[in-house]
């Protein structure tokens, strides 16, 4: 058999032939260790991969820059003919190396030019204007909290492959009493105490949900979910695309998100743009009870994995949400008011700060369109360039940090698809760029306000 | 054809765990055609993996490929005794081996290393990142340890579905010291999941040594706190392992919860291909190629029981080397992936 300069490294091209450690006639067993090659990295030792006897070296000890894929030896395997080569001394360790006579490795790291993917030009996004959400039934008063309990109790009625599991949501009620009446109706087997494990647990979610389930991981909050995310992201949101379309997983890890009350840094962060930026997950982040039911099951019914971000500051408010069966779509931003002068938006609980803002603003006249994106991931461009096309204003209202965040990506999507329209520069008001701090007065200051956003609408109308 | 078997030892000696409740494990009563279905098994990974490695040698394999040599008796003798489809296996990155003992084509394995549209992730997951929904195989993962608490997660499917399937997670000596695995026994044992965790001691975690890294090295007792009951499994042994395997089943199918099985091997490779293994003496790896050799040791036993003369054994490598070149050939023709593909697959439903 022939052997060849291996590739020893992925990046290796050539190498060293440092040393041979067999000659012509030396038997060799599998495994041996036949030459040293120095790459650039370490020296590696050439086993034979068979037994046999060595026939030839065919290039000599000491040359430098061998290329990957060279002839560099024949050993005839055990019971292999002895090809009559002719006894070729090993050159000299100055001569040429021999030309590599072998096929070039496959164009498999050098794409083909024209089977190359280019990087898109922006598409021209057709514009869908988002719609404000008129329920034409009956509806009744509901905290989110309820809601949210309403949705997950309804699909699992629906679906018997869906269950809760989680920190205290089963004899507790749940932290936050979301899960409140889980356990009574539907039984331990489905609604799960686990313990205090979430890199376990939400593993051992996304297992369940490859095998056949439809897990929902409550989080006793988000900042907790920080120990889980490897499994969030390499293990839920990857693996579809990873196994060519073969793998489902499921699953919706859901919990408050974002700031609570004089709770600090630790348990005060918003993660929104942290899982907005992975492919292969969906990201929801609901203001109002209504969205957040029908969010809540459409995301359990999705054959992806779903982060589903709640509020906790948001759970005991209550909005009227449609009586009956209510499902709301992934991926639609919803109109929460009409206006010309400007457009503003949100998600979660800064849809709150900005309405706020935009009935002080209204009494000076000035007119605000209020955006909730609802879903981060897939984010709604056309609604958000449709309000920009509208209003030729923008200012995003995030409750969370500046830097590389929701508003960041806003910001970027108008400036990239919506310049046109742009009659001032898209602002962004956020929380201020600090670890969120437990004294009262500076945990006011330090979190995003609808004073800040009624400014910096002055600023640029 | 021929009645005999090699007897079996079980009450024996060779294993040894804590173990009140536990047989021993001994040596599994293979019957010849069993036998020569697990020599042919763990020569087909072997082959398959040699040509691994001269393709990645060639160029024609990329990134990390970490071969399974040395291993073969762990996973043959584990999923002869297991049924694919209903039940589950997870492993991590070191996966060739797992994939041709579920019975997947090697070709779709091969092309799948070498990138290729042919490949069973469609050329997008490669050496670490292939599955096979249909065989129970559920990966091939990246991260160490992940596939621990994701292998109790299917083990909680068949428990919650009640389909009587038990999962299977392997995992190795270096992911044995990862916390997610512990969290992972926490929660099989207090619920019975019916999951064998398997423990692929081959001595090194990358570079470093079991004893290097591992306080309590004898790794079969890793789940004591939790109660889960371990053996020490002769590794190299593929009857020994298999009938670990069937202690094992017992175990987790009577509805006792998890067990733990400490598969001492060795891989005779690098961690992965670019690997020097400088941390052990060449001599530490050619004994164990002489003396602990699971093909080598298998071919010896049925040659003194006559289950098999040379002409069978020639017979065999010649059908095996045939399987592997035409898997080989095929990852070389086959295709790389449309550009398109690029975008396929990201999500499943369309929002």
């Amino acid at each position: 058999m022939e052997i060849k300069l291996p590739a020893m490294s992925p990046t290796m091209e050539e190498g060293t032939l440092a040393n041979w450690l067999v000659k012509p006639g030396d038997e060799v067993k599998p495994g041996q260790v036949i030459a040293e090659i120095e790459t650039d990295k370490a020296t590696m030792e050439l086993e034979a991969d068979e037994g046999g006897t060595v026939v030839s070296l065919e290039v000599a000890a000491g040359t430098d820059g061998v290329k990957v894929g060279t002839l560099i030896a024949v050993i005839a395997g055990e019971g292999e003919e002895v090809a009559a080569r002719p006894a070729a001394a090993p050159p000299a360790a100055k001569a040429e190396p021999e030309p590599a006579p072998t096929p070039e490795p496959e164009p498999s790291s050098k794409p083909e030019a024209g089977a190359e993917a280019r990087p898109e030009a922006p598409k021209p996004v057709e514009l869908t204007p988002a719609t404000v959400a008129a329920f034409s039934g009956a509806t009744r008063k509901q905290t989110v909290r309820e809601a949210l309990r309403d949705a997950m109790a309804e699909e699992m009625r629906a679906d018997e492959t869906v269950f809760v599991m989680g920190e205290e949501v089963a004899q507790y009620q749940g932290a936050y009493k979301v899960t409140q009446g889980l356990l009574d109706e539907f039984g331990d087997k489905r609604v799960v105490d686990t313990p205090i494990t979430e890199y376990g647990f939400a593993g051992l979610g996304v297992g369940a949900a490859m095998g056949g389930l439809k897990p929902i991981v409550e989080f006793m909050t988000f900042n907790f979910a920080m120990q889980a995310i490897d499994h969030i992201i390499n293990s839920a949101a990857k693996t579809n695309y990873m196994s060519g379309g073969q793998m489902r997983c499921p699953i919706v890890f859901r919990g408050p998100n974002g700031a609570a009350s004089r709770v600090a840094a630790q348990h005060s962060q918003n993660y929104a743009p942290w899982y907005a930026n992975v492919p292969g997950l969906l990201v929801i982040a609901p203001y109002d009870a209504a969205d957040a039911k029908g969010l809540l099951k459409s995301a359990i019914r999705s054959p992806d994995p779903v982060v589903f971000l709640e509020n906790e500051l948001l759970y005991g408010h209550s909005f009227e949400v449609p009586e009956g069966e209510h499902v709301v779509p992934i991926g639609k931003a919803r109109l929460y008011r009409e206006g010309s002068h400007v457009t503003l938006v949100s998600y979660s609980i800064g849809v709150g700060v900005a309405l706020e803002a935009a009935a002080q603003l209204a009494a000076d006249g000035i007119e605000c369109e209020v955006l909730d994106l609802r879903t981060l991931r897939p984010l709604d461009e056309a609604a958000v360039l449709a309000s920009l096309k509208k209003t030729n204003r923008m200012v995003v209202v995030e409750e969370g940090w500046p830097v590389c965040s929701i508003s960041s990506e806003i910001i970027a999507i108008a400036m990239e698809k919506g310049f046109d329209d742009l009659d001032a520069p898209v602002l962004r008001v956020t929380n201020k760029d600090v670890p969120l701090p437990y004294a009262n007065n500076l945990e006011k200051l330090a979190l995003v306000k609808a004073a800040d956003v009624v400014a910096a609408v002055r600023s640029i109308v | 054809m021929a009645k005999a078997s090699v007897a079996s030892t079980r009450r024996g000696s060779a294993g040894k765990g804590g173990l009140e409740k536990l047989p021993n494990i001994g040596r599994h009563s293979a019957s010849q055609e069993e036998y020569r279905d697990f020599y042919q098994m763990m020569l087909l990974i072997r082959r398959f993996e040699e040509k691994a490695g001269q393709l990645y040698g060639m160029g024609l394999i990329g990134g990390f490929c970490h071969l399974y040599i040395g291993q073969e008796a762990v996973v043959t003798g584990l999923q002869a005794a297991i049924t694919p489809g209903k039940d589950s296996v997870v492993t991590g990155y070191r996966d060739h081996g797992h994939m041709l003992a579920c019975h997947i084509d090697p070709k779709v394995i091969m092309a799948e290393l070498t990138g290729r549209a042919a490949g069973i992730s469609r050329g997008k997951g490669g050496s670490m990142h292939m599955f096979s929904v249909e065989q129970g195989f559920f990966g091939g993962h990246g991260i160490v340890g992940a596939q621990v608490p994701i292998g109790a997660g299917l083990a909680f499917a068949h428990k919650y579905k009640g389909d009587g399937g038990v999962s299977l997670a392997y995992f190795g000596d270096g992911a044995a010291n990862q916390g997610q695995v512990y969290e992972a026994f926490n929660m099989a044992e207090l619920w019975k999941l019916p999951v064998i965790f398997v423990i692929e001691n081959n001595q090194y975690a990358m570079g470093t040594s079991v004893n290097r890294a591992s306080a309590e090295d004898q790794l079969y007792r890793r789940g004591e706190s939790f109660r889960i009951e371990g053996l020490q499994v002769d590794g190299m042994d593929v009857l020994a392992v298999r009938d670990a395997a069937t202690v094992a089943l017992d175990w987790v199918k009577s509805g006792r919860g998890p067990i733990l099985l400490e598969m001492k091997t060795y891989r005779y490779r690098g961690h992965s291909m670019s690997d020097p293994a400088k941390y052990r003496s060449r001599e530490e790896v050619q004994s164990v190629r002489e003396n602990r050799d699971p093909i080598e040791h298998a071919k010896r036993e049925m040659l003194e029981l006559g289950f098999a003369d040379e002409a069978w054994f020639k017979e065999v490598e010649k059908q095996v080397k045939a399987q592997v070149a035409e898997a080989a050939d095929f990852a070389e023709q086959a295709p790389e992936p449309e550009a398109g593909e690029l975008y396929t697959d990201v999500l499943v439903g369309n929002y």
